[in-house]
């Protein structure tokens, strides 16, 4: 089969932003599929209440004061992510190692909360079905905070390092795409874990 | 010019003036993998990983299928010693498990992996590393379960393993936790799949392919990725939770506890509904490929069909309670997953209207993957007419758990998958190979196949009415079910020989067929404007797509863009409605890495068996693979 040359492209660049790039999209899929587990946990907690005699399945609810401080970081940690989002699209380096840094602080601070958070639950996982949703919730949020905490460190390394130009200002904005996911994804835990029990 | 200069000019070069003879070396080098085992190991070309991920689900379907002859032998007579009842339940299991997880869906992916990127006229898929691991995850989640099986500790629940049955109090042992793992494993692997697929068709089509020019087949890939994407978290969550009841003494589905066991077969069938469509919308889109090439003419209705697709999507998420009707519902709810079940049997129907007025007053060419199309037509079609009639309850009440529902789901899985697959391995083998498979052990392979089955299955719809139930590795003569089931072995050993002969067809036209040319069928897709086994960069030069068949459309003169560097793998990011060009992005070479974070995913995985603590330090080895993986090697890496 011949072939006919009809359009040049190599004027096109070679990386783009948010919905130009294929990684957005990925990081967009995997949210999606992460998001549903996260809905069927939550699904799975609420079919468990509804079929309990008296809700919560334990002495009292959990101290909502550690999740109160984690869903307060994380809200403040939207405004630095948002920061490190633009500097990425700017590839303005000097501030994208600065507010990566931050958020990498950030990141390490929620591990440590979650930490407390799981000792002030009041219930074990082995106790009962309550105590085992708490702690899958709790868990399955956890291990995206992990996640995401440790890309935001192996970035920040990287950032300065040669590797510091081009599509990594690309993989900054995406990787701060992420953590709004990660932030969106415990609000509704956080009333369910802290407030659905104390109705 | 300096050397320097000249390096950097070489560095540089672009498609644009190089003669044809000189691209194809030139792209043959940047785009080939590395010679010896760690290459081949390393090799992310989607061709190179989809071919091994057909033959590695086609060898789950022989262990699966063999599992099943086993069976039919066992139940040829009544109260036959050849198997006794433990080694039964383990072969029905993995019988199911086996067909389901590591033959039905990853076959369907493989073919996505292989064909997608072809059909909508790129180089690679997109996150051909991320494909590359989820292949390595699939092998090893399947190895796993069958050397398990091996060792006589195979998973003897079923596949559906519902609790209490495989919880921590009916059934002690490993059996039911390497059947959980194997499931952690086998979703791992589909998920990563599905959002490469979905991402090549939203991002990488060749210029011009709007999303009413993708190819029927790429559109039933894209649906079912997004079924994948939103059924497989479900049965993901409910291993998980399986797993740590029994190994952490978790409650999710202990009664006793607060929890529940019907929770169980809510997060199961959530998922377990829409892999029925996870296994049949593929089929259709090899259907409406297949049709459309021997009738010789676009396939009638092509925005019907597409709106079916998505319907039926939707629909599937709106029917997993009909697999319960058994366990005692309110009669709203009932009465409602009876309408909606129902209710998908529409779009079904409208795609075989469609395909019906396709062929209408054509004079379609009766080569073998038409056959199996035409076969296709007829069993799914019956298997069709069952749904309808089980997705009553009253009706589902009188046949749960009997042979009838059997029949029923072979006669939609293999009518409405194995049979449209067959036909497109007979479609698609001259490309993937360069050689045709033989039309005359093909006729014979599909007769045999088509009278084989419908003796092995029709049978069992009587012996489900007659009160045989599932899953008994006997019966008394005095039942009355023995005839049937005599015959229905015989039909089963059939069905064998003919996959025999699809075997021995595949193997001996691998290397003696007839060769193909770029287009033995005369078909309109992209994937025929390449050479056959097309070259490692899949097209000298992107395609430009100005029709639905552009192969018909354009005659002996393809349109195309050029451009793009030579240098090093370069593809082509397009909008998403529109298919514009919009980015000359870099894609990665072959790594070893997504081997070794495979290896670590299984260590993970298989340790946290028997140590619960291995799910921490095995994510700890998991993450330190992934940071090797995701490191850069090279400056270039940084920049396109």
């Amino acid at each position: 089969m011949k072939l006919r040359p009809v359009t040049d492209l190599s004027g096109l660049p070679t990386y783009g932003y948010g919905p130009q790039s294929p990684i957005w999209w990925g990081t967009l899929g995997f949210m999606a599929l992460e998001g549903m587990g996260f809905a069927l946990a939550i699904g799975a907690y609420l079919y468990l209440y509804h079929l309990a005699p008296g809700w919560p399945l334990a002495d009292r609810p959990p101290n909502h004061w550690p999740g109160t401080l984690m869903t307060a970081v994380l809200l403040l940690s939207a405004w630095p992510n948002k920061l490190v989002d633009r500097a990425g699209h700017e590839e303005d380096l000097p501030k994208v190692q600065r507010l990566l840094i931050v958020m990498s602080v950030i990141g390490l601070l929620t591990l440590v909360i979650r930490f407390w958070e799981f000792t002030q639950l009041y219930v074990r996982w082995d106790q009962n079905a309550y105590g085992s949703l708490l702690w899958l919730l709790l868990g399955l949020h956890y291990t995206h905070l992990i996640t995401d905490v440790g890309d935001t460190l192996v970035l920040t390394a990287l950032m300065f390092t040669k590797h510091a130009r081009g599509k990594r200002f690309s993989d900054v904005s995406d990787n701060a795409f992420y953590w709004y996911f990660v932030i969106g994804a415990w609000l509704p835990m956080y009333v369910l874990i802290y407030w659905v029990p104390r109705w | 010019m300096t050397d320097v200069a000249i390096r950097a000019s070489e560095k540089d070069l672009r498609d644009t003036d190089l003669a044809a003879e000189d691209l194809h070396d030139r792209l043959s080098r940047a785009w080939g993998a590395k010679s010896g085992l760690i290459g081949w190991l390393s090799d992310v070309d989607h061709k190179a990983v989809g071919r091994r991920y057909i033959f590695t689900a086609f060898v789950f379907l022989a262990l699966a299928g063999s599992a099943a002859a086993l069976m039919r032998l066992q139940l040829a007579r009544p109260e036959s010693q050849l198997i006794g009842p433990d080694l039964y339940n383990q072969l029905f299991t993995m019988h199911g498990t086996t067909m389901m997880f590591l033959f039905a869906v990853p076959v369907m992916q493989a073919f996505a992996v292989y064909l997608a990127p072809l059909m909508v006229g790129t180089r690679n898929i997109a996150f051909p590393r991320l494909t590359l691991f989820s292949y390595y995850v699939y092998v090893l989640g399947g190895l796993m379960i069958w050397v398990a099986f091996l060792m006589n500790i195979g998973p003897d629940v079923g596949w559906f393993a519902y609790t209490p049955l495989s919880g921590p109090q009916f059934s002690p042992g490993k059996r039911s936790d390497i059947w959980a793992q194997m499931i952690t494993f086998t979703e791992v692997s589909s998920l990563a799949v599905a959002v490469s697929v979905i991402v090549t068709v939203f991002k990488q089509r060749a210029p011009g392919m709007t999303l009413d020019r993708i190819p029927l087949l790429v559109w039933a890939m894209l649906v079912t990725s997004f079924l994948i994407m939103f059924a497989m978290p479900a049965v993901m969550l409910a291993s998980t939770m399986l797993i740590l009841d029994r190994l952490v003494g978790t409650h999710f589905f202990n009664y006793a506890e607060g929890g529940d066991t019907l929770l169980w077969q809510h997060l199961f069938w959530f998922f377990g509904h829409p892999e029925v469509y996870i296994i049949f919308l593929p089929g259709t889109g090899f259907v409406s490929q297949i049709v459309g090439t021997f009738s010789r003419r676009p396939v009638f209705g092509y925005l019907p069909l597409v709106l079916a697709l998505v319907a039926t999507g939707f629909l599937s998420f709106g029917l997993w309670v009909h697999h319960m009707f058994a366990t005692g519902l309110p009669q709203l709810g009932a009465s409602f997953f009876t309408a909606s079940s129902m209710l998908i049997a529409v779009p079904s129907g409208l795609q075989i209207f469609c395909w019906i007025a396709t062929l209408w007053g054509s004079r379609p060419v009766l080569a073998t993957p038409m056959l199996f199309v035409l076969g296709f037509l007829f069993i799914f079609v019956l298997g069709g007419m069952t749904g309808v009639m089980v997705a009553s309850v009253p009706i589902d009440l009188q046949v749960h758990d009997t042979y009838f529902v059997v029949a029923h789901f072979h006669y939609v899985l293999i009518g409405g998958a194995v049979f449209p697959l067959l036909g497109a391995v007979y479609y698609w083998f001259p490309k993937i190979t360069g050689r045709l498979m033989s039309e005359r052990l093909g006729k014979w392979n599909f007769w045999t196949a088509f009278i084989g089955f419908n003796v092995a299955f029709f049978g069992m719809h009587i012996l489900g009415l007659m009160g045989m139930p599932r899953r008994v590795y006997t019966y008394q003569p005095d039942l009355g079910w023995g005839p049937l089931n005599m015959v229905s072995t015989a039909g089963a050993l059939l069905l064998a020989a003919s996959f025999g002969l699809f075997f021995i067809n595949a193997l001996v036209s691998m290397r003696s067929g007839a060769p193909a040319g770029n287009n033995p069928w005369g078909a309109g897709t992209l994937e025929w404007a390449t050479p056959s086994p097309p070259p490692v960069y899949n097209f000298a030069r992107y395609p430009i797509v100005r029709h639905r068949e552009p192969l018909w459309a354009e005659g002996d003169e393809l349109p195309v863009a050029h451009g793009l560097m030579v240098s090093q793998r370069e593809l082509l990011i397009t909008t998403l409605t529109e298919a514009r060009p919009d980015l000359r992005e870099g894609t990665p070479d072959g790594s070893i890495w997504p081997f070794i974070a495979a290896l670590a995913v299984a260590v993970a995985f298989i340790c946290s068996i028997f140590w619960a603590i291995a799910a921490v330090w095995g994510s700890a080895l998991v993450g330190l693979t992934l940071i090797g993986w995701f490191w850069p090697k090279s400056v270039t890496e940084d920049v396109t």
